[in-house]
Protein backbone atom coordinates (compact mmCIF):
# COMPACT_ATOMS: atom_id res chain seq x y z
CA UNK A 1 0.00 0.00 0.00
CA UNK A 2 0.77 3.47 -1.23
CA UNK A 3 0.45 6.41 1.50
CA UNK A 4 0.77 9.59 0.41
CA UNK A 5 0.55 12.31 3.19
CA UNK A 6 -0.15 15.78 2.01
CA UNK A 7 3.06 16.55 0.12
CA UNK A 8 4.52 19.80 -1.29
CA UNK A 9 7.43 20.85 -2.84
CA UNK A 10 8.83 24.16 -4.82
CA UNK A 11 11.40 24.29 -6.76
CA UNK A 12 14.01 27.01 -7.17
CA UNK A 13 12.30 28.61 -4.26
CA UNK A 14 12.20 32.71 -3.77
CA UNK A 15 13.80 33.24 -7.10
CA UNK A 16 11.95 34.33 -10.10
CA UNK A 17 12.03 30.79 -11.79
CA UNK A 18 9.93 29.63 -8.49
CA UNK A 19 7.92 26.74 -9.15
CA UNK A 20 5.14 25.71 -6.86
CA UNK A 21 5.13 21.53 -8.33
CA UNK A 22 3.30 19.95 -5.56
CA UNK A 23 0.81 21.95 -3.12
CA UNK A 24 -0.47 19.41 -0.55
CA UNK A 25 -1.15 16.05 -2.42
CA UNK A 26 -3.00 13.59 0.02
CA UNK A 27 -3.41 9.91 -2.21
CA UNK A 28 -3.71 6.35 -0.77
CA UNK A 29 -3.11 3.83 -3.35
CA UNK A 30 -4.32 -0.29 -2.05
CA UNK A 31 -2.45 -2.98 -3.02
CA UNK A 32 -2.81 -4.12 -6.22
CA UNK A 33 -4.47 -0.98 -7.56
CA UNK A 34 -3.91 0.64 -11.18
CA UNK A 35 -4.03 3.91 -10.45
CA UNK A 36 -3.84 6.31 -14.09
CA UNK A 37 -2.72 10.13 -13.29
CA UNK A 38 -3.45 12.85 -15.80
CA UNK A 39 -2.89 16.40 -15.99
CA UNK A 40 -2.06 19.08 -18.04
CA UNK A 41 1.56 20.46 -18.64
CA UNK A 42 3.21 21.72 -15.84
CA UNK A 43 0.35 19.84 -13.58
CA UNK A 44 2.84 17.92 -11.12
CA UNK A 45 1.55 14.84 -12.25
CA UNK A 46 4.91 13.84 -13.45
CA UNK A 47 6.73 15.52 -9.87
CA UNK A 48 4.39 13.43 -8.27
CA UNK A 49 5.49 10.14 -9.59
CA UNK A 50 9.35 11.44 -9.30
CA UNK A 51 8.66 12.57 -5.34
CA UNK A 52 7.45 9.12 -4.83
CA UNK A 53 10.54 7.52 -7.01
CA UNK A 54 12.46 9.94 -4.82
CA UNK A 55 14.40 11.62 -7.39
CA UNK A 56 14.33 15.01 -4.71
CA UNK A 57 13.33 15.18 -1.23
CA UNK A 58 10.00 16.76 -0.33
CA UNK A 59 9.64 20.08 1.44
CA UNK A 60 6.95 18.61 3.26
CA UNK A 61 4.82 15.64 3.38
CA UNK A 62 5.60 12.06 4.32
CA UNK A 63 5.33 8.81 1.50
CA UNK A 64 4.76 5.51 2.84
CA UNK A 65 5.27 2.60 0.93
CA UNK A 66 4.56 -1.10 1.88
CA UNK A 67 4.90 -0.13 5.76
CA UNK A 68 7.96 1.63 5.68
CA UNK A 69 8.45 5.60 5.90
CA UNK A 70 10.43 6.28 2.70
CA UNK A 71 10.14 9.90 2.84
CA UNK A 72 14.14 10.39 3.50
CA UNK A 73 15.05 7.40 1.83
CA UNK A 74 17.42 8.24 -1.34
CA UNK A 75 16.51 7.24 -5.10
CA UNK A 76 18.11 4.08 -5.16
CA UNK A 77 17.27 2.57 -1.72
CA UNK A 78 13.91 3.11 -2.89
CA UNK A 79 14.89 1.08 -6.32
CA UNK A 80 14.28 -2.26 -3.23
CA UNK A 81 10.59 -0.82 -3.28
CA UNK A 82 10.05 0.31 -6.83
CA UNK A 83 10.33 -0.37 -10.09
CA UNK A 84 10.58 1.80 -12.78
CA UNK A 85 9.50 2.99 -16.63
CA UNK A 86 10.40 5.97 -18.01
CA UNK A 87 9.06 8.33 -20.59
CA UNK A 88 12.34 7.94 -22.78
CA UNK A 89 13.36 4.50 -24.24
CA UNK A 90 16.53 5.73 -23.69
CA UNK A 91 16.44 6.01 -19.83
CA UNK A 92 15.60 2.44 -18.63
CA UNK A 93 18.24 0.34 -20.25
CA UNK A 94 22.19 0.20 -20.60
CA UNK A 95 22.87 0.72 -24.26
CA UNK A 96 26.41 -0.71 -24.58
CA UNK A 97 25.30 -3.78 -22.82
CA UNK A 98 23.72 -7.14 -24.15
CA UNK A 99 20.11 -7.49 -23.06
CA UNK A 100 20.84 -10.50 -21.42
CA UNK A 101 23.08 -8.38 -18.76
CA UNK A 102 20.64 -5.84 -18.84
CA UNK A 103 18.32 -8.30 -17.19
CA UNK A 104 20.89 -9.61 -15.09
CA UNK A 105 20.89 -5.65 -13.52
CA UNK A 106 17.48 -6.14 -13.31
CA UNK A 107 17.11 -9.40 -11.18
CA UNK A 108 19.37 -8.03 -8.72
CA UNK A 109 17.22 -4.16 -8.20
CA UNK A 110 17.58 -3.41 -4.54
CA UNK A 111 19.64 -6.35 -3.68
CA UNK A 112 23.61 -6.33 -2.49
CA UNK A 113 25.80 -7.17 -5.75
CA UNK A 114 29.01 -8.79 -4.78
CA UNK A 115 31.53 -11.01 -6.92
CA UNK A 116 29.03 -14.03 -7.99
CA UNK A 117 28.92 -14.11 -11.62
CA UNK A 118 25.99 -12.05 -13.06
CA UNK A 119 25.45 -14.86 -15.89
CA UNK A 120 25.57 -17.70 -14.74
CA UNK A 121 24.20 -20.53 -18.00
CA UNK A 122 21.19 -21.70 -15.33
CA UNK A 123 20.62 -17.63 -15.10
CA UNK A 124 20.66 -17.19 -18.83
CA UNK A 125 18.06 -20.38 -19.81
CA UNK A 126 15.69 -18.70 -16.97
CA UNK A 127 15.96 -15.47 -18.92
CA UNK A 128 15.66 -16.59 -22.14
CA UNK A 129 12.51 -17.94 -21.28
CA UNK A 130 10.86 -14.79 -19.69
CA UNK A 131 12.19 -13.04 -23.19
CA UNK A 132 9.91 -15.60 -25.31
CA UNK A 133 7.04 -15.25 -23.03
CA UNK A 134 7.40 -11.59 -23.71
CA UNK A 135 6.46 -12.45 -27.34
CA UNK A 136 9.02 -9.94 -29.26
CA UNK A 137 11.25 -12.47 -30.97
CA UNK A 138 14.03 -10.83 -28.51
CA UNK A 139 15.12 -14.46 -27.00
CA UNK A 140 17.31 -15.12 -29.59
CA UNK A 141 19.32 -11.97 -29.13
CA UNK A 142 20.26 -12.31 -25.89
CA UNK A 143 24.10 -11.09 -26.43
CA UNK A 144 22.93 -8.64 -28.79
CA UNK A 145 24.01 -5.23 -27.15
CA UNK A 146 20.45 -3.01 -26.10
CA UNK A 147 21.48 -0.26 -28.18
CA UNK A 148 20.43 -2.10 -31.52
CA UNK A 149 17.11 -2.55 -30.75
CA UNK A 150 13.99 -0.08 -31.38
CA UNK A 151 12.10 2.19 -28.44
CA UNK A 152 9.00 0.33 -28.43
CA UNK A 153 11.73 -3.00 -28.11
CA UNK A 154 13.71 -1.34 -25.21
CA UNK A 155 10.27 0.19 -23.65
CA UNK A 156 8.71 -3.48 -23.36
CA UNK A 157 12.49 -4.79 -21.81
CA UNK A 158 12.50 -1.83 -19.29
CA UNK A 159 8.80 -2.91 -18.39
CA UNK A 160 10.03 -6.74 -18.28
CA UNK A 161 13.21 -5.75 -15.84
CA UNK A 162 10.99 -3.35 -13.59
CA UNK A 163 9.00 -6.49 -13.30
CA UNK A 164 11.27 -8.99 -12.89
CA UNK A 165 11.71 -9.10 -9.55
CA UNK A 166 8.12 -8.27 -8.06
CA UNK A 167 8.01 -4.66 -6.81
CA UNK A 168 5.91 -3.20 -4.21
CA UNK A 169 5.16 0.00 -7.01
CA UNK A 170 5.54 0.28 -10.18
CA UNK A 171 5.67 3.34 -11.50
CA UNK A 172 5.26 4.29 -15.33
CA UNK A 173 5.74 7.70 -16.29
CA UNK A 174 4.20 8.91 -19.93
CA UNK A 175 6.20 5.56 -20.97
CA UNK A 176 4.81 5.27 -24.52
CA UNK A 177 4.41 9.22 -25.41
CA UNK A 178 8.01 8.81 -27.18
CA UNK A 179 6.72 5.93 -29.20
CA UNK A 180 5.53 5.43 -32.36
CA UNK A 181 1.27 4.33 -32.22
CA UNK A 182 1.99 1.06 -33.08
CA UNK A 183 4.60 0.34 -30.77
CA UNK A 184 2.86 2.40 -28.26
CA UNK A 185 -0.14 0.04 -28.21
CA UNK A 186 2.45 -3.01 -28.27
CA UNK A 187 3.90 -1.58 -24.88
CA UNK A 188 0.49 -0.81 -23.36
CA UNK A 189 -0.63 -4.58 -24.28
CA UNK A 190 2.60 -5.99 -22.32
CA UNK A 191 1.68 -3.16 -19.74
CA UNK A 192 -1.50 -4.89 -18.92
CA UNK A 193 -0.58 -8.76 -18.99
CA UNK A 194 2.67 -7.70 -16.70
CA UNK A 195 0.31 -6.13 -13.90
CA UNK A 196 -2.38 -8.68 -14.48
CA UNK A 197 0.56 -11.56 -14.19
CA UNK A 198 1.80 -10.05 -11.12
CA UNK A 199 -1.17 -8.21 -9.60
CA UNK A 200 0.91 -4.76 -9.36
CA UNK A 201 0.22 -1.91 -7.59
CA UNK A 202 0.75 0.70 -10.00
CA UNK A 203 0.75 4.54 -10.51
CA UNK A 204 0.89 5.46 -14.24
CA UNK A 205 1.28 9.22 -15.54
CA UNK A 206 0.14 9.32 -18.86
CA UNK A 207 -0.84 11.65 -22.07
CA UNK A 208 -3.06 9.92 -23.66
CA UNK A 209 -7.11 9.97 -23.00
CA UNK A 210 -7.54 6.91 -24.34
CA UNK A 211 -4.94 4.98 -22.17
CA UNK A 212 -6.56 6.86 -19.09
CA UNK A 213 -9.99 5.88 -19.87
CA UNK A 214 -9.27 2.16 -20.67
CA UNK A 215 -6.64 1.48 -18.07
CA UNK A 216 -6.79 1.23 -15.16
CA UNK A 217 -9.14 0.81 -11.89
CA UNK A 218 -9.13 4.50 -10.48
CA UNK A 219 -7.96 7.62 -12.29
CA UNK A 220 -7.05 11.37 -10.96
CA UNK A 221 -6.64 13.85 -12.62
CA UNK A 222 -4.05 16.53 -11.24
CA UNK A 223 -4.33 20.23 -11.67
CA UNK A 224 -2.00 22.86 -10.60
CA UNK A 225 0.14 20.48 -7.78
CA UNK A 226 -3.12 19.42 -6.81
CA UNK A 227 -5.16 16.40 -7.28
CA UNK A 228 -8.96 17.54 -8.65
CA UNK A 229 -10.91 14.65 -9.01
CA UNK A 230 -10.45 11.47 -8.19
CA UNK A 231 -12.81 8.70 -9.75
CA UNK A 232 -12.65 5.13 -8.69
CA UNK A 233 -14.79 1.94 -9.32
CA UNK A 234 -18.22 2.16 -11.39
CA UNK A 235 -17.47 5.76 -11.92
CA UNK A 236 -13.81 5.26 -13.90
CA UNK A 237 -15.63 2.48 -15.57
CA UNK A 238 -17.97 4.80 -16.90
CA UNK A 239 -15.11 7.62 -17.91
CA UNK A 240 -14.87 8.38 -21.69
CA UNK A 241 -11.87 9.78 -23.50
CA UNK A 242 -14.47 12.67 -24.18
CA UNK A 243 -15.53 12.89 -20.78
CA UNK A 244 -11.69 13.56 -19.61
CA UNK A 245 -11.17 15.85 -22.17
CA UNK A 246 -14.56 18.39 -21.33
CA UNK A 247 -12.85 18.32 -17.45
CA UNK A 248 -10.09 19.48 -19.26
CA UNK A 249 -11.78 22.35 -20.68
CA UNK A 250 -13.58 23.15 -17.30
CA UNK A 251 -10.23 23.75 -15.86
CA UNK A 252 -9.20 25.58 -18.99
CA UNK A 253 -11.93 28.26 -18.66
CA UNK A 254 -11.96 28.33 -14.85
CA UNK A 255 -8.34 29.51 -15.21
CA UNK A 256 -8.97 31.78 -18.30
CA UNK A 257 -11.62 33.29 -15.67
CA UNK A 258 -8.94 33.86 -12.94
CA UNK A 259 -6.38 35.06 -15.34
CA UNK A 260 -9.15 37.89 -17.01
CA UNK A 261 -10.51 38.83 -13.46
CA UNK A 262 -7.12 39.26 -12.63
CA UNK A 263 -6.04 41.55 -15.49
CA UNK A 264 -9.32 43.46 -14.46
CA UNK A 265 -8.23 44.18 -10.90
CA UNK A 266 -4.86 44.76 -11.79
CA UNK A 267 -5.92 47.61 -14.37
CA UNK A 268 -8.29 49.15 -11.63
CA UNK A 269 -5.90 49.27 -8.73
CA UNK A 270 -2.55 49.22 -10.15
CA UNK B 1 67.43 -4.82 -30.40
CA UNK B 2 67.86 -4.40 -27.20
CA UNK B 3 66.01 -1.26 -27.71
CA UNK B 4 63.01 -2.82 -28.89
CA UNK B 5 62.84 -6.09 -26.18
CA UNK B 6 63.02 -2.53 -23.89
CA UNK B 7 60.14 -0.71 -25.14
CA UNK B 8 58.53 -3.60 -25.46
CA UNK B 9 58.47 -4.32 -22.15
CA UNK B 10 57.83 -0.71 -20.92
CA UNK B 11 54.98 -1.02 -23.61
CA UNK B 12 53.50 -3.97 -21.28
CA UNK B 13 53.93 -2.28 -18.08
CA UNK B 14 52.24 0.81 -19.21
CA UNK B 15 49.52 -1.57 -20.29
CA UNK B 16 48.21 -1.32 -16.90
CA UNK B 17 48.07 2.04 -16.95
CA UNK B 18 45.83 2.16 -19.96
CA UNK B 19 43.62 -0.75 -18.43
CA UNK B 20 43.27 1.98 -15.46
CA UNK B 21 42.45 4.92 -17.81
CA UNK B 22 40.39 2.42 -20.09
CA UNK B 23 38.07 1.74 -16.30
CA UNK B 24 37.75 5.34 -15.90
CA UNK B 25 37.27 6.93 -19.00
CA UNK B 26 35.52 4.30 -21.38
CA UNK B 27 33.86 1.94 -18.70
CA UNK B 28 32.93 4.91 -16.02
CA UNK B 29 33.00 7.68 -19.00
CA UNK B 30 34.64 9.79 -15.74
CA UNK B 31 37.50 11.81 -17.02
CA UNK B 32 40.16 11.17 -14.49
CA UNK B 33 43.00 13.27 -14.32
CA UNK B 34 44.24 11.65 -11.05
CA UNK B 35 46.83 9.38 -12.88
CA UNK B 36 49.65 11.60 -13.41
CA UNK B 37 49.82 11.78 -9.65
CA UNK B 38 48.73 7.59 -8.59
CA UNK B 39 51.29 6.68 -10.99
CA UNK B 40 54.07 8.53 -9.25
CA UNK B 41 52.72 7.58 -6.27
CA UNK B 42 52.37 3.50 -7.24
CA UNK B 43 56.35 4.42 -8.49
CA UNK B 44 57.48 6.38 -4.88
CA UNK B 45 55.69 3.87 -2.50
CA UNK B 46 57.25 1.03 -4.09
CA UNK B 47 60.72 2.34 -4.45
CA UNK B 48 61.11 3.44 -1.08
CA UNK B 49 59.42 0.66 0.47
CA UNK B 50 61.86 -1.24 -1.45
CA UNK B 51 65.03 0.66 -0.24
CA UNK B 52 63.49 -0.09 3.34
CA UNK B 53 63.91 -3.42 2.85
CA UNK B 54 60.32 -4.79 2.51
CA UNK B 55 59.89 -7.91 0.46
CA UNK B 56 58.80 -6.31 -3.65
CA UNK B 57 56.05 -8.35 -3.74
CA UNK B 58 54.59 -6.25 -0.52
CA UNK B 59 56.08 -3.24 -1.62
CA UNK B 60 54.09 -3.75 -5.19
CA UNK B 61 51.12 -4.59 -3.26
CA UNK B 62 50.96 -1.16 -1.06
CA UNK B 63 51.67 0.75 -4.09
CA UNK B 64 47.99 -1.07 -5.53
CA UNK B 65 46.27 0.03 -2.86
CA UNK B 66 47.69 3.54 -2.43
CA UNK B 67 46.66 3.88 -5.78
CA UNK B 68 43.13 3.01 -4.61
CA UNK B 69 43.23 5.30 -1.84
CA UNK B 70 44.09 8.44 -4.38
CA UNK B 71 41.78 7.05 -7.04
CA UNK B 72 38.89 7.00 -4.15
CA UNK B 73 39.60 10.63 -2.91
CA UNK B 74 39.24 11.86 -5.87
CA UNK B 75 36.19 9.73 -6.38
CA UNK B 76 34.83 11.04 -3.38
CA UNK B 77 35.57 14.77 -4.11
CA UNK B 78 33.23 14.33 -7.65
CA UNK B 79 30.42 12.58 -6.09
CA UNK B 80 29.74 13.79 -2.56
CA UNK B 81 31.21 17.17 -2.71
CA UNK B 82 30.06 17.48 -6.26
CA UNK B 83 32.82 18.97 -7.66
CA UNK B 84 33.41 18.83 -11.49
CA UNK B 85 35.61 15.33 -12.22
CA UNK B 86 38.44 17.26 -13.82
CA UNK B 87 38.56 19.77 -11.49
CA UNK B 88 38.53 17.07 -8.54
CA UNK B 89 41.44 14.61 -10.55
CA UNK B 90 43.46 17.78 -11.05
CA UNK B 91 43.34 19.12 -7.37
CA UNK B 92 44.11 15.38 -6.48
CA UNK B 93 46.69 15.14 -9.22
CA UNK B 94 48.10 18.31 -7.52
CA UNK B 95 48.04 17.60 -4.03
CA UNK B 96 49.85 14.41 -4.73
CA UNK B 97 53.20 16.28 -6.12
CA UNK B 98 53.62 17.06 -2.50
CA UNK B 99 52.86 13.82 -1.00
CA UNK B 100 55.29 11.72 -3.06
CA UNK B 101 58.07 14.44 -2.43
CA UNK B 102 57.12 13.29 1.03
CA UNK B 103 57.10 9.66 0.36
CA UNK B 104 60.50 9.48 -1.22
CA UNK B 105 61.98 12.25 0.82
CA UNK B 106 63.47 13.47 -1.93
CA UNK B 107 62.69 13.97 -6.04
CA UNK B 108 64.63 11.01 -6.78
CA UNK B 109 64.99 7.33 -5.34
CA UNK B 110 67.38 5.35 -6.96
CA UNK B 111 67.33 1.05 -6.52
CA UNK B 112 70.94 0.01 -6.93
CA UNK B 113 71.51 -2.86 -4.95
CA UNK B 114 67.62 -3.39 -3.98
CA UNK B 115 66.27 -6.68 -4.99
CA UNK B 116 63.14 -6.08 -7.36
CA UNK B 117 60.11 -8.26 -8.03
CA UNK B 118 62.36 -8.69 -10.90
CA UNK B 119 65.05 -10.37 -9.20
CA UNK B 120 64.62 -13.43 -9.38
CA UNK B 121 63.53 -13.59 -13.16
CA UNK B 122 66.54 -11.95 -13.63
CA UNK B 123 68.45 -14.24 -11.54
CA UNK B 124 67.63 -17.42 -13.87
CA UNK B 125 69.69 -16.23 -16.49
CA UNK B 126 72.79 -14.55 -14.02
CA UNK B 127 76.04 -15.48 -16.21
CA UNK B 128 74.77 -12.29 -18.46
CA UNK B 129 75.99 -14.16 -21.41
CA UNK B 130 73.77 -13.44 -25.03
CA UNK B 131 71.97 -15.38 -27.14
CA UNK B 132 70.73 -15.74 -30.44
CA UNK B 133 66.88 -15.75 -31.56
CA UNK B 134 66.43 -15.48 -35.13
CA UNK B 135 70.15 -14.25 -35.64
CA UNK B 136 69.52 -10.80 -33.74
CA UNK B 137 71.60 -11.06 -30.56
CA UNK B 138 69.43 -10.45 -27.15
CA UNK B 139 70.28 -11.10 -23.76
CA UNK B 140 67.73 -13.67 -21.95
CA UNK B 141 68.46 -11.72 -19.11
CA UNK B 142 65.80 -8.99 -20.79
CA UNK B 143 63.59 -11.68 -22.71
CA UNK B 144 62.61 -13.28 -19.28
CA UNK B 145 61.67 -10.29 -17.48
CA UNK B 146 59.65 -9.42 -20.92
CA UNK B 147 58.21 -12.94 -20.61
CA UNK B 148 56.86 -12.31 -17.06
CA UNK B 149 55.39 -9.08 -17.73
CA UNK B 150 53.65 -10.39 -20.29
CA UNK B 151 52.35 -13.10 -18.51
CA UNK B 152 51.57 -10.65 -14.95
CA UNK B 153 49.26 -8.60 -17.64
CA UNK B 154 47.54 -12.14 -18.86
CA UNK B 155 46.74 -12.66 -15.34
CA UNK B 156 45.66 -8.80 -14.00
CA UNK B 157 43.86 -8.33 -17.45
CA UNK B 158 42.24 -11.69 -16.59
CA UNK B 159 40.95 -10.35 -13.38
CA UNK B 160 39.73 -7.70 -14.26
CA UNK B 161 38.04 -8.91 -17.59
CA UNK B 162 36.29 -11.71 -14.53
CA UNK B 163 36.07 -8.68 -12.37
CA UNK B 164 33.18 -7.09 -15.16
CA UNK B 165 31.04 -10.02 -15.43
CA UNK B 166 30.33 -10.22 -11.97
CA UNK B 167 27.15 -8.77 -10.84
CA UNK B 168 29.17 -5.88 -8.73
CA UNK B 169 31.37 -5.65 -12.23
CA UNK B 170 28.08 -5.50 -14.69
CA UNK B 171 26.46 -2.56 -12.18
CA UNK B 172 29.85 -0.34 -12.35
CA UNK B 173 29.98 -0.85 -15.92
CA UNK B 174 25.81 0.21 -16.33
CA UNK B 175 26.86 3.21 -14.17
CA UNK B 176 29.05 4.44 -16.94
CA UNK B 177 26.35 3.60 -19.18
CA UNK B 178 23.19 4.71 -17.73
CA UNK B 179 23.81 6.13 -14.46
CA UNK B 180 19.80 6.72 -14.10
CA UNK B 181 19.20 3.36 -15.13
CA UNK B 182 21.29 1.56 -12.93
CA UNK B 183 20.27 4.27 -9.83
CA UNK B 184 16.24 3.10 -10.68
CA UNK B 185 17.74 -0.70 -10.16
CA UNK B 186 18.81 0.15 -6.79
CA UNK B 187 22.83 1.14 -6.72
CA UNK B 188 24.52 4.02 -5.17
CA UNK B 189 25.73 6.04 -8.48
CA UNK B 190 28.03 7.69 -6.50
CA UNK B 191 29.77 4.86 -4.53
CA UNK B 192 30.18 2.81 -7.46
CA UNK B 193 32.37 5.35 -9.55
CA UNK B 194 34.20 5.85 -6.06
CA UNK B 195 35.18 2.44 -6.05
CA UNK B 196 35.92 2.14 -9.77
CA UNK B 197 37.98 5.11 -10.10
CA UNK B 198 40.02 3.69 -6.89
CA UNK B 199 40.27 0.45 -8.59
CA UNK B 200 41.71 2.43 -12.15
CA UNK B 201 44.04 4.14 -10.27
CA UNK B 202 45.26 1.03 -8.31
CA UNK B 203 46.12 -0.20 -11.41
CA UNK B 204 48.01 2.92 -12.81
CA UNK B 205 50.21 3.11 -9.32
CA UNK B 206 50.83 -0.77 -10.00
CA UNK B 207 52.61 0.05 -13.33
CA UNK B 208 54.34 2.69 -11.63
CA UNK B 209 55.49 -0.01 -8.94
CA UNK B 210 56.63 -2.51 -11.99
CA UNK B 211 58.06 0.72 -13.84
CA UNK B 212 60.43 2.21 -10.97
CA UNK B 213 61.56 -2.23 -10.20
CA UNK B 214 62.13 -2.32 -13.86
CA UNK B 215 63.95 0.84 -14.71
CA UNK B 216 65.47 1.03 -11.21
CA UNK B 217 64.76 4.87 -9.95
CA UNK B 218 61.71 6.41 -9.14
CA UNK B 219 61.44 9.82 -10.00
CA UNK B 220 58.83 12.76 -9.31
CA UNK B 221 58.65 13.92 -12.26
CA UNK B 222 57.86 10.60 -13.80
CA UNK B 223 53.98 10.68 -14.03
CA UNK B 224 54.01 14.05 -16.02
CA UNK B 225 51.69 13.47 -19.59
CA UNK B 226 50.93 10.07 -18.62
CA UNK B 227 47.01 10.02 -18.78
CA UNK B 228 47.74 11.28 -22.40
CA UNK B 229 49.46 8.37 -22.80
CA UNK B 230 47.18 5.87 -21.38
CA UNK B 231 44.46 8.01 -23.37
CA UNK B 232 47.06 7.42 -26.57
CA UNK B 233 47.10 3.56 -25.68
CA UNK B 234 43.52 3.19 -25.49
CA UNK B 235 42.66 5.30 -28.66
CA UNK B 236 44.73 2.69 -30.55
CA UNK B 237 44.04 -0.28 -28.59
CA UNK B 238 40.01 0.80 -29.80
CA UNK B 239 40.45 0.93 -33.37
CA UNK B 240 42.90 -2.70 -33.36
CA UNK B 241 40.08 -4.13 -32.42
CA UNK B 242 37.34 -2.41 -33.50
CA UNK B 243 35.41 -3.67 -31.36
CA UNK B 244 33.17 -2.63 -27.96
CA UNK B 245 33.08 -6.12 -26.69
CA UNK B 246 34.96 -5.98 -22.89
CA UNK B 247 37.13 -8.88 -23.53
CA UNK B 248 38.58 -7.89 -27.04
CA UNK B 249 39.01 -3.97 -25.82
CA UNK B 250 41.02 -5.27 -22.70
CA UNK B 251 43.55 -7.27 -25.42
CA UNK B 252 43.59 -4.06 -27.68
CA UNK B 253 44.51 -1.72 -24.69
CA UNK B 254 47.33 -3.71 -23.52
CA UNK B 255 48.13 -4.32 -27.62
CA UNK B 256 47.48 -0.48 -28.21
CA UNK B 257 50.07 0.43 -24.87
CA UNK B 258 52.93 -1.95 -26.67
CA UNK B 259 52.41 -1.15 -30.05
CA UNK B 260 52.06 2.36 -29.13
CA UNK B 261 56.00 2.55 -26.66
CA UNK B 262 57.26 0.30 -29.89
CA UNK B 263 56.02 3.33 -32.10
CA UNK B 264 57.85 6.35 -29.47
CA UNK B 265 60.94 4.36 -29.62
CA UNK B 266 61.18 3.92 -33.41
CA UNK B 267 60.74 7.66 -33.45
CA UNK B 268 63.34 8.62 -31.27
CA UNK B 269 65.66 6.31 -32.56
CA UNK B 270 64.80 7.91 -36.27
CA UNK B 271 66.07 11.37 -34.69
CA UNK B 272 62.72 12.85 -33.11
CA UNK B 273 63.92 15.00 -30.67
CA UNK B 274 62.65 13.60 -26.79
CA UNK B 275 61.78 17.19 -26.01
CA UNK B 276 59.34 17.48 -28.65
CA UNK B 277 57.69 13.66 -27.45
CA UNK B 278 54.94 14.86 -25.57
CA UNK B 279 53.91 17.43 -28.02
CA UNK B 280 53.71 14.70 -30.46
CA UNK B 281 51.70 12.39 -28.52
CA UNK B 282 49.02 15.72 -27.25
CA UNK B 283 49.28 16.04 -31.31
CA UNK B 284 48.42 12.22 -32.04
CA UNK B 285 45.44 11.93 -29.27
CA UNK B 286 43.90 15.45 -30.45
CA UNK B 287 43.95 13.94 -34.40
CA UNK B 288 42.75 10.39 -32.91
CA UNK B 289 39.77 12.49 -31.72
CA UNK B 290 39.26 14.58 -34.25
CA UNK B 291 39.85 13.20 -37.14
CA UNK B 292 36.72 10.45 -37.13
CA UNK B 293 34.05 13.16 -36.76
CA UNK B 294 36.27 15.10 -39.55
CA UNK B 295 36.09 11.97 -41.48
CA UNK B 296 32.54 11.80 -41.47
CA UNK B 297 31.72 15.31 -42.01
CA UNK B 298 33.86 14.73 -45.17
CA UNK B 299 31.80 11.52 -46.68
CA UNK B 300 28.47 13.91 -45.66
CA UNK B 301 29.91 16.49 -47.68
CA UNK B 302 30.98 14.37 -50.82
CA UNK B 303 27.76 12.13 -50.59
CA UNK B 304 25.56 15.33 -50.42
CA UNK B 305 27.84 16.88 -53.39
Amino acid sequence: MLEIDNIAKTFFPKTPNEVRALRGVNLQIENGSVVVVIGMNGSGKSTLLNAVAGTFLLDTGAIRLAGRDITRWPEHRRAKLIGRVFQNPFSGTAPTMTIAENLALALKRGRPRGLGWGLGSNLRDELRERVRHMGLGLEDRLDNPIGTLSGGQRQSLTLLMAALVKPDLLLLDEHTAALDPKSADQVIRLTEEIIREHKLTTLMVTHSMHQAAHLGDRLIMMVRGRVLHDYSGAEKKRLRPEDLLSRFDEVRRAEQLDESAAEMLRAMYV
Amino acid sequence: MALLIGAFTIGTVLSLLALGVLISFRILAFRDLTVDGSITLGGAVAAELLVRGFPPLVATAVAFLAGMAAGAVTGILHTKLQINGLLAGILVMTALYSVNLHVMGKSNVPLLEEKTIFSPVRQLAADGSTAKVWGWEVQPQELLVLGFMLASIAIIGAIVYAFFRTNLGLAMRATGDNPQMICALGVDVGWMITLGVAMANGLVALAGAFLVQYQGFADVQMGIGMVVWGFASVIIGETLVGSRQLGLLITGVVMGSILFRLLVAIALRWGLNPNDLKLVTAAFVLAALVLPDVAANLRKRVANA
